[in-house]
């Protein structure tokens, strides 16, 4: 099982070199294999092919040939100097040959039958005195107009790929596209291996350009459009997924430089690492709370860098200053960096560009970009995800906290907006204005914080002379109250609590009274039972005495009889 | 080594006529080792200078297969290629030169040949 895995995993793969390419296709080109690389006029074929040929010659050690129909070695080498690609060097050090094919249509004729053995000649030879283990082709296609008998070129032109792959040499064939077609002359049906496409879009007047792997015979590869540039460094790609989620997190947490916002972020703040998302319309206080994050950044002696889509630097600078922030000694000090640019005056990708070169240069633990939302206007929405996407990822890779700052339209609905960064943020602020009484007041709240215990509490906050600070909210049955509406309330609120009291106070003497009422009955009760008690007491003693009394009577009654009756009862008795 | 023989024999037969730097007409033929279509090639062109540059010309042939590094410095792509040297403009004429009447006008040698025969 095991044996079997690693014999179709072994697909050799040769390293571009060319930044992030390599990383889409999990290593490369298909080693000892054609590729294809087709895609329109001005698209960067050649340079493909190029960059692949001057990497694998610097960095890997693999000598190459460029065989150009296009371009003279001379052209070649002016046009890729200002990329810091030095081929007359590497042509004297024997590390790549550029061999310029001429076909000029008015100079030749064709009579009968002919083959390309020229051409293999020609390679073969380079390949020798060289070593070379890989080869350019660009553009092929060019033959097709130098010479007019397709049949031939075409068995010529399969021979040669067969050719080339017999000798193990990874090749890069350019082709240009028309309209449907990826190349012209079909140099796909040669070229079964790996093809990949190239393209240059112009969206509302920004140009995207953006590669594809359309086939990767035997290896898995990125299937998406990846997006990218060309600059002084050559091509550059950004994968949106290639570093994955793997990244370290931690559980150290930073100070969100507003400190009723800390606590309710368990009050401890952000995880260092993550990614905040502060959401909210116009006016809301975006920016203040944002640079308050810079400054306690700043202030904790570690960087932070700030992207500013709206103001430039000096003006951010002095609207703070009215919050009570001033940031200039950071920046003097090399802490903080705020960089201002139009959205619209590059594509995204190069916003995108720019600002992973600005993030690798500077190495800041916060970066602020101040709004997101504005560079939507430099591409459509999807592009602007996709890059959200990316920023994220990279920042999240190198643990540097994002604070991703959303201006959300007011006809939007806010938390619908913004959905598509959402699900890759780990904290998301919403600030948003309550329009009650003829007042604007700024709300704030949690929508979702991972990882940690958050306030669910809507919360309002003034924008003071010392920063933003956070107020408790009225909340009631009519909703969230805030601003002068939420002081009437709470006066309203401190008479009905005075009122309540009174009303307690009352009825608590009210029923003191009907107790002393009820002692007192209680009282004249046990009194009156207690006369009767008495009065019965009275009656028994009486009725004692009366008894006694009867007694005596009645023997005084006897005595007085006795003289008869008494001795006879007497006597009698005895 | 067998192919260039023949051909080295061949290129010296035209020769004697004139000598060599002052033949009116250079003409190169470009191969790679003896394959028939560059045995053809060479026949046909020896056919066709003869009725109609006979003395006039002079024909080089080169072996790709022995000087790699000429197909480069000479742009040659296509075999067999024959190029004219002299008279000026430079002509390249590709194929095995089995339709000698292409082959005449292409190289113009029509004009040329008619008026001195």
């Amino acid at each position: 099982m095991r044996k079997t895995t690693s014999r179709l995993t072994s697909l050799k793969k040769a390293p571009t070199g060319i930044y992030g390419f390599d990383e889409i296709t999990g290593g490369g080109l298909p080693a000892g294999r054609p590729t294809l690389v087709c895609g329109s006029a001005g698209c960067g074929k050649s340079l493909f092919g190029l960059e692949f040929l001057v990497r694998g010659a610097t960095q890997y050690g693999e000598p190459g040939i460029l065989i150009t129909f296009e371009e003279t070695a001379q052209d070649i080498a002016k046009n890729v100097a200002s990329l810091g690609f030095d081929t007359d060097a590497l042509i004297a050090k024997k590390k790549l040959v550029i061999d310029f094919v001429k076909i000029d249509r008015g100079e030749i004729e064709e009579h009968g039958e002919y083959d390309l053995e020229g051409l293999f000649i020609r390679l073969a030879h380079s390949i020798g005195a060289i070593g070379a283990k890989r080869v350019v082709l660009d553009t092929i296609e060019a033959l097709f107009a130098g010479l007019s008998n397709q049949a031939i070129l075409r068995s010529e032109l399969r021979r040669l790929f067969g050719w080339l792959k017999e000798r193990g040499m990874t090749t890069v064939i350019t082709g240009e596209g028309a309209g449907d077609q990826l190349t012209r002359q079909g140099l796909e049906e040669f070229v079964s291996d790996c093809v990949i496409l190239l393209d240059h879009r112009v969206v509302d007047q920004i140009s995207t350009r953006r590669l594809r792997v359309i086939k990767y015979r035997g290896s898995t590869h990125g299937a998406n459009e990846y997006p990218f540039l060309i600059d002084e460094h050559g091509i550059l790609i950004l994968p949106i997924t290639s570093s994955g989620l793997e990244y370290e997190v931690t559980t150290e947490r930073v100070s969100t430089g507003v400190p009723g916002l800390d606590e309710m972020l368990g009050g401890l703040g952000y995880y260092r690492g993550s990614t905040v998302l502060l959401s909210g319309t116009a006016g809301t206080g975006k920016t203040s709370v944002a640079t308050h994050l810079a400054q306690a950044t700043c202030a904790r002696g570690e960087r932070c860098l700030y992207f500013s889509f709206e103001e430039s630097a000096s003006q951010i600078l002095r609207n703070v200053r009215t919050i009570g922030i001033d940031l200039q000694p950071f920046i003097r000090k090399g802490f903080l960096r705020i960089h201002s640019s139009r959205p619209t005056v590059y594509g995204l990708e190069m916003h995108l560009l720019r600002m992973h070169k600005l993030i690798s240069q500077f190495q800041p633990s916060v970066v602020i970009v101040d709004p997101v939302s504005n560079l939507q206007t430099a591409g459509t929405n999807e592009d602007t995800n996709n890059l959200f996407v990316r920023l994220v990822d990279f920042l999240r890779k190198d643990g540097i906290l994002g604070f991703l700052v959303s201006l959300t339209g007011g006809a939007n609905l806010l938390e619908a907006t913004d959905e598509g960064i959402s699900s890759m943020v780990d904290t998301w602020l919403l600030l948003r204005d309550v329009e009650s009484n003829g007042e604007r007041n700024k709300v704030l709240y949690v929508l979702k914080s991972r990882g940690m215990d958050h306030s669910n509490q809507v919360r309002e906050f003034h924008i003071t002379s010392k920063g933003v600070k956070l107020v408790d909210a009225y909340l009631g049955p009519a909703g969230v109250l805030t601003g002068s509406a939420r002081l009437a309330q709470e006066a309203h609120e401190m008479a009905a609590a005075e009122v309540s009291r009174q009303e307690l106070e009352r009825k608590e003497l009210a029923l003191s009274h009907r107790r002393k009422v009820m002692e007192a009955q209680i009282d004249a009760l046990r009194a009156a039972f207690q006369a009767e008690e008495e009065e019965f007491r009275q009656l028994v003693v009486t009725e004692k005495i009366r008894v006694g009394q009867l007694e005596t009577d009645r023997e005084v009654m006897a005595r007085s009889r006795r003289a008869t009756a008494l001795g006879r009862q007497k006597t009698n008795h005895r | 080594m067998k192919a260039t023989a023949p051909d080295n024999n061949k290129k010296r037969r035209p020769q004697p006529g004139v000598s060599e730097s002052a033949a009116e007409w250079k003409l190169r033929l470009y191969v790679a080792g003896q394959t028939p279509k560059s045995l053809t090639a060479f026949a046909n062109l020896r056919r066709i200078c003869e009725e109609h540059l006979a003395g006039r010309y002079e024909i080089e042939v080169i072996d790709l297969l022995k000087h790699p590094g000429l197909a480069q410095s000479d742009q040659i792509i296509a075999l067999p290629t024959l190029v004219r040297k002299l008279p000026e403009p430079i002509k390249r004429i590709v194929g095995d030169l089995s339709n000698s009447e292409r082959v005449i006008v292409g190289m113009n040698l029509e004009k040329i040949s008619q008026p001195p025969d």
